[in-house]
């Protein structure tokens, strides 16, 4: 990985001021290839930590591409290529004596749609802790997968039945275990790829909330098509267009008061 | 005959076809669209009305007549034929039907030429009355269907109600195809058990059939009927053909649909699925000339006492035979299960063989375990091999070293040759074979509720 000393970011970005004295996960020159799609062009970003980050922009601008980079979940597409640095607490994740398994520990992911394991809905909680070793005893993994639940807010509807089985709960109680499962790990940074594309306003509403307050231990980048969904859960948003970050900053001033000619016409709905 | 008045109808039908079209056409007039039904329905309708009847006569007819034909023969010269037994009553049978067709008949003289006059006019009534039938019912038919197009006529509706009424009539053919079996199976195997005991065959340990006296005069050996040596046999088999095909054929279908890459993947499932497609009595002298002998040598290198046949070659070959079976279907199971569960697992920081090992394996679980009965029932129905490399022995022995026999085997050799059909050694090859359904039957419920127990759904 070629990393660049510059810290300054391409002209579009470079008039927001940083996000912090000490960002969580930087981004510099980072270029994503499909095969010979140029899918990520030159991002710079800086996310800060215990806050949450949105990624917007039209489908197929590359936010999604950019967020599956930072856990190198592009690992397992064959024709992906990633060039450029991504630093998570100032190590580069790309570096060879780095290991994905524990990078991925550290950094958790929400999908797009609720993908729980056909498991119960402890053993759903529990896989991560396990397969980590994380617990030595019964009465510790329990413990675990209770403070995972309540973290997720779903351990008052589920506690009385946790041996049935995860894919027997509704869209949105699906969605809030697969954050208690990302969360039963323990991780710094938590992925979340469009999580309320597959549910109804209701359970869309208690994932935002849950969003806000998981932000006090963990830093959270989400991906999302709403507007105004990223204008409620996250501090600063970052607008994608066409594989370029075309402008990044609080959500207040991204929302009320873009630089760019491209952020403002997406956001008011002239494209997109 | 059947087959000239076969392509006839198959003429009409497509006369009627282009004739229902063309009158759909005309009937709607300038107003192509006006019509209810595409023109072509109309024309299937015809088909359906005109050539059906006659076509349903036909099949019917010429399924039939020879039954019907047989006892109205035998009738008209019952008092000649009053002293005539059953053996000779299809004789005679047989005599005039060859008389009347002209070919070779065993005994030749004048009632048999006038049986055979008599049935030839018969037949050709029959036949008159077949065709008249296919006409009339054709006629009427297409009368009614021609004056039943209109530009309202709902042609597509019949069409479609029609359709279904032939898939349900093909459903129903295969389903009482399996029920006549059974049933047959059953019959004959009770008929077995008046003639030997239920407890001596299921409980016997020696199997000597062969002992049996053909005649009343001559003089046997005691037949014994105790089919336990056939059974240990059978499982003895399949056991091991099960301990080769079930690891190699579960790790060879992880390894093409989640570690092999599309290119290895596209050309390894074909070579694989080949193996299937070899016939099981090339498998038969692999095993008889290259592994029983492999298996012997070895044996006796390890100063162990091997026979030339044995379990163990028999079963080693079996098994790779049936690889195929399980690593195509569970590689489908396998490959079926969604991405979404393996990136979830991997976002957690999962390998891939823990993701494989926790998740894609037990969501895959019923599938693999089908795959596995698949291959158990195959294993256990399978003949060739073990006539070649497991001999015919009887022997009553787990020792894999040893030449033993199975169910399948045994019921070849009963039902080979001359025999006759009511003497208990011939029997007892539907009372194996029923054993054989009892056992296959009880595994596939075994499997069924095991994989109900302990799936793990996904959507």
């Amino acid at each position: 990985m070629n990393s660049l000393p510059s810290f300054e970011t391409t002209a579009a970005t470079s008039a927001v001021p940083a996000a912090a004295v000490h960002p969580k996960i930087t981004g510099r020159n980072v270029n994503v290839f499909y095969g010979e799609k140029h899918a990520i062009k030159d991002v710079n970003v800086d996310i800060p930590e215990r806050s949450v980050m949105a990624f917007i922009g039209p489908s197929g601008c590359g936010k999604s591409t950019f967020l599956r980079c930072i856990n190198r979940m592009n690992d397992t597409i064959s024709i992906c290529r990633v060039t450029g640095d991504i630093r998570i607490d100032e190590r580069d994740i790309y570096d060879r004596s780095l290991d994905v398994v524990q990078l991925r520990a550290r950094v958790g992911m929400v999908f797009q749609k609720p993908n729980p394991f056909p498991k119960s809905i402890y053993e759903n909680v529990a896989y991560g802790p396990r397969i980590h070793g994380l617990v030595k005893s019964k009465s510790e993994l329990d413990e675990v997968v209770e403070t995972a639940l309540t973290k997720a807010s779903l351990w008052n509807e589920v506690k009385d039945r946790l041996q049935e089985s995860g894919t027997g709960l509704s869209g949105g109680q699906q969605q809030r275990l697969c954050i208690a499962r990302a969360i039963a790990v323990s991780p710094e940074v938590i992925l979340m790829d469009e999580p309320c594309s597959a549910l109804d306003p209701i359970a869309t509403a208690k994932i935002e909330e849950l969003i806000d307050e998981l932000k006090q231990n963990f830093t959270i980048v989400i991906v999302t098509h709403s507007m105004q969904q990223a204008a409620r859960v996250s501090q600063r948003t970052a607008f994608f267009h066409l594989g370029v970050l075309v402008e990044e900053g609080t959500t207040d001033q991204i929302f009320t008061n873009p630089v760019d000619t491209r952020t403002r016409d997406y956001i008011t709905g002239r494209f997109g | 005959m059947f087959l000239t008045l076969f392509g006839l109808v198959l003429a009409v039908a497509v006369i009627c076809f282009v004739m229902g079209r063309s009158r759909a056409v005309a009937v709607s007039g300038t107003q192509f669209s006006a019509l209810h039904s595409l023109p072509s329905y109309h024309g299937w309708w015809m088909v359906l009305m005109a050539a059906g009847p006659a076509f349903a006569v036909l099949v019917l007819w010429s399924l039939i007549s020879p039954y019907l034909l047989r006892p109205m023969m035998l009738s008209q010269f019952a008092p000649q034929l009053a002293e005539f037994s059953a053996a000779q009553l299809d004789g005679f049978w047989r005599d005039i039907q060859a008389i009347a067709g002209g070919g070779m008949p065993g005994v030749r003289d004048a009632f048999r030429e006038e049986a055979a006059a008599a049935y030839q006019s018969t037949s050709r009534m029959s036949l008159i009355g077949m065709v008249t039938l296919m006409i009339a019912l054709g006629a009427a038919g297409f009368y009614f269907g021609w004056n039943a197009i209109a530009v309202n006529f709902r042609a597509r509706h019949r069409v479609e109600t029609a359709v279904k009424v032939f898939l349900a009539g093909s459903a129903t053919v295969a389903i009482l195809t399996t029920v006549g079996i059974v049933m047959s199976l059953l019959f004959e195997s009770l008929r077995f058990f008046t003639m030997v005991s239920p407890l001596d065959f299921l409980f016997g340990t020696t199997w000597t059939p062969q002992q049996m006296a053909f005649r009343a005069d001559q003089v046997g050996g005691t037949a014994a009927f105790g089919f336990i040596p056939l059974l240990t046999g059978t499982l003895l088999i399949t056991f091991i053909a099960m301990m080769v095909a079930a690891p190699l054929g579960i790790l060879a279908a992880i390894y093409l649909s989640d570690y092999a890459s599309p290119q290895v993947r596209a050309v390894g499932k074909p070579v694989l699925e080949l193996l299937a497609g070899i016939p099981t009595v090339v498998y038969g002298f692999f095993a008889a000339l290259t592994v029983a002998p492999f298996i012997r040598n070895s044996g006796q290198a390890m100063g162990l006492d091997v026979s030339s046949e044995s379990a163990l070659a028999a079963g080693v070959v079996m098994g790779i035979m049936i690889v195929p079976f399980v690593s195509s279907l569970s590689d489908d199971v396998i490959s079926a299960v969604p991405q979404s569960l393996r990136d979830g697992s991997a976002g957690l920081g999962a390998t891939k063989s823990e993701t494989i090992r926790r998740v894609v394996l037990p969501a895959a679980l019923p599938g693999i375990v089908s795959a596995l009965v698949l291959a158990v029932s195959r294993a256990m129905g399978e003949t060739m091999i073990v006539v070649m490399a497991a001999g015919m022995a009887a022997n009553l022995t787990l020792n894999p070293l040893e030449a033993v026999t199975t169910i399948t085997v045994q019921i070849g050799t009963l039902l080979t040759g001359d025999q006759e059909f009511d003497s208990p050694k011939t029997l007892a090859a539907f009372g194996l074979g029923l054993s054989l359904f009892v056992i296959t039957l009880s595994l596939n419920l075994v499997a069924l509720r095991v994989v109900n127990k302990y799936r793990e759904q996904y959507d």
